[in-house]
């Protein structure tokens, strides 16, 4: 039976340091975020006053959900320690490997997962404002919101879905797989060039997504090499009974708002078709990594991708199937699991969006699907200018498509489509979403900064001035609200009184 | 398979209540033109926007791995 869709977006972002000789990353995206959390933190409680950390208790990244555990599991901890923030936003805004990386808070429906998208983005745009006060005039950090370096290197922009425990797994690879090797013709960012061992710019001039050459397996728990369709890491954050986290690695950033949106919604809707049993019998893919990349290597969306029973079928047939069955879904089971009214506005832009890449009719395109928009901007220039295929320019145009300062960034000057105002956005950088227990984190956070001494997903730990420390376990998803606990947290002057509070109700 | 037809059914019904829709004109024409005047606005500061070298750019633009 289908379980609330929570969701959730982890974006690893580009960092350039400009004005050094040897830039590096780490330090470079440590500075970035700590020159905002310092901003923020000197506006709203004064100069060096403390900041709740991360809390590893719970992780466990190296378990895998197809029922063992890994003994070389690499264990996140060390190097993220250095820099690692949870926002009032519920957000968590860290440094990851070389890259600075928000995980937004969990949200309820994909529309409150786009707000919270463009939160992280403006916050990104922010930070860099807070660095370039703190470095030496002539150095800035510029954050670019993609996904390869063009030279063969990767990061991610992942996904994590809340699923019901009780599906079978397989039903999931099977459907997920599926799911995510077609919806890359709205999904996929586009990109200059191919990065795939042997291959090079002139066998792929351009490419409809930023990710699909990285991933070599169908299936597995790796994330950095080897990368699968579908990733196994079964860390649910949340009651390990009742609930997986499908963690989706696949995915590209995108700009468009609406590209987001649909990445999002569309996989909601697919997973709960999987929870209820509608999609018992799916198709298989041949080999689903050359069906990744068959998909985005063909610009017309006309190729056959090779099934496992010898027939064929296309991206755009795969993505009407799904389209057709999510019609069916909701007139079943309506729209209460999957966002309510957000999953009526899924269904109207997945149709109008297969509609127009069916028709190849791109110009409706611009500015809600990225690769679409990329190419647009692309070919105009490269005519303007009268470029060859093989140009610099072309390259330099698609980094800087993603730039995120807006006097600079490509994306931000074609005006594109917007789903969420930026007073919306602006809220968002601070307040948490009222649906999800990322309310109470937030919340905790803001009202009582100096006693909220750590933070994770699945719990708060409380310093109460008394001996112990307090931990708070938010297990589930969906409480910690702002109906269910909104009242309380207005009620409560201090910790003391809120746990007493939680205690008697036991609302989180 | 009744089934599948009256879903083929639906679809297309509402394939084309979209079509429809679209041959009038409204919301996506407009935004159609209004992005064509962007870009064309874009194309002609272009080169006060793009980073001035664009092979040095290019080539320095190294990040490591991630995930």
């Amino acid at each position: 039976m289908s379980v609330d869709k929570i969701l959730g977006l982890e974006t690893e972002y580009g960092i350039v340091h400009r004005g050094v000789p040897d830039p590096d990353p780490i330090s470079a995206s440590a500075l970035l975020i700590n020159a905002y959390l310092d901003q923020v933190s000197a506006a709203s409680r004064g100069p060096n006053a403390p900041r709740p950390g991360w809390d590893f208790v719970s992780e466990s990244p190296d378990h895998d959900a197809r029922g063992f555990i890994t003994a070389d599991g690499r264990a996140p901890a060390i190097e993220m320690h250095m820099v690692n923030a949870v926002l009032t936003n519920g957000a968590r805004y860290y440094v990851d490997h070389a890259h600075p990386e928000m995980s937004s808070p969990e949200c309820a429906d994909a529309l409150s997962a786009v707000l919270y998208d463009q939160a992280a983005d403006h916050i990104m745009v922010a930070s860099m404002e807070a660095a370039k006060e703190v470095l030496p005039e002539g150095q800035e950090l510029v954050v670019y919101k993609n996904n390869s370096d063009g030279k063969g290197n990767s990061y991610g922009c992942h996904e994590n879905y809340l699923v019901d425990r009780a599906v079978p797994f397989e039903q999931v690879v099977l459907h997920a797989t599926t799911h995510f090797v077609s919806r890359q013709i709205f999904t996929g960012a586009g990109k200059v060039g191919c990065e795939m061992p042997g291959s090079s710019r002139r066998q792929v001039p351009f490419q409809i997504t930023q990710r699909a050459d990285f991933f070599e397996e169908p299936v597995g728990l790796e994330t950095t090499l080897k990368r699968p369709i579908i990733n196994t890491r079964d860390e649910p954050h949340a009651d390990p009974l009742r609930y997986r986290r499908l963690h989706v690695i696949v995915g590209d950033a995108n700009l468009c708002q609406v590209a987001t949106f649909l990445k999002l919604g569309t996989t909601t809707l697919v997973l709960a078709m999987v929870e209820e049993g509608m999609l018992e019998q799916g198709v298989r893919f041949a080999d689903p990594v050359r069906a990744l990349q068959q998909v985005s290597f063909d610009l017309t969306l006309r190729q056959p991708l090779l099934l496992d029973d010898g027939s064929s079928a296309t991206a755009l047939s795969l993505q009407w199937s799904y389209y057709e069955k999510a019609v069916k879904y909701l007139e079943r089971f309506g729209s209460k699991k999957v966002g309510g009214a957000t999953a009526e506005l899924v269904m109207e832009r997945w149709l109008q969006v297969l509609t127009a890449l069916e028709q190849s009719e791109h110009s409706p395109l611009i500015g809600v699907v990225d690769w679409v928009t990329k190419q647009h901007l692309l070919t105009a220039y490269q005519e303007r200018k009268a470029l060859s295929a093989g140009d610099i320019r072309l390259a330099a145009v698609d980094l800087q498509y993603h730039d995120l300062r807006p006097d600079r960034s490509l994306f931000a000057r074609l005006g594109a489509e917007t789903l969420v105002d930026e007073r919306q956005v602006a809220a968002a950088m601070e307040k948490p979403p009222k649906e999800t227990r990322a309310y109470f984190r937030g919340r905790c956070l803001e009202k009582w900064p100096d006693q909220v001494v750590a933070a994770n997903w699945d719990s708060l730990v409380f310093e109460t001035g008394q001996t112990n420390l307090q931990r708070i376990p938010m297990m589930e998803p969906t409480r910690g609200t702002e109906k269910h606990v909104g009242s309380i947290l207005d009620q409560c002057a201090t910790v003391i009184e809120l746990l007493d509070h939680l205690k008697a109700s036991d609302p989180v | 398979m009744p089934e599948q037809e009256q879903q083929r059914k639906n679809a297309a019904t509402s394939r084309e209540d979209f079509e429809q829709e679209d041959a009038t004109p409204g919301a996506s024409g407009e935004q159609g033109v209004h992005l064509k005047a962007e870009l064309d606005d874009l194309l002609d500061e272009i080169d006060e926007v793009l980073e001035s070298n664009a092979e040095e750019f290019v080539k320095s633009y190294v990040q490591k791995g991630g995930e």
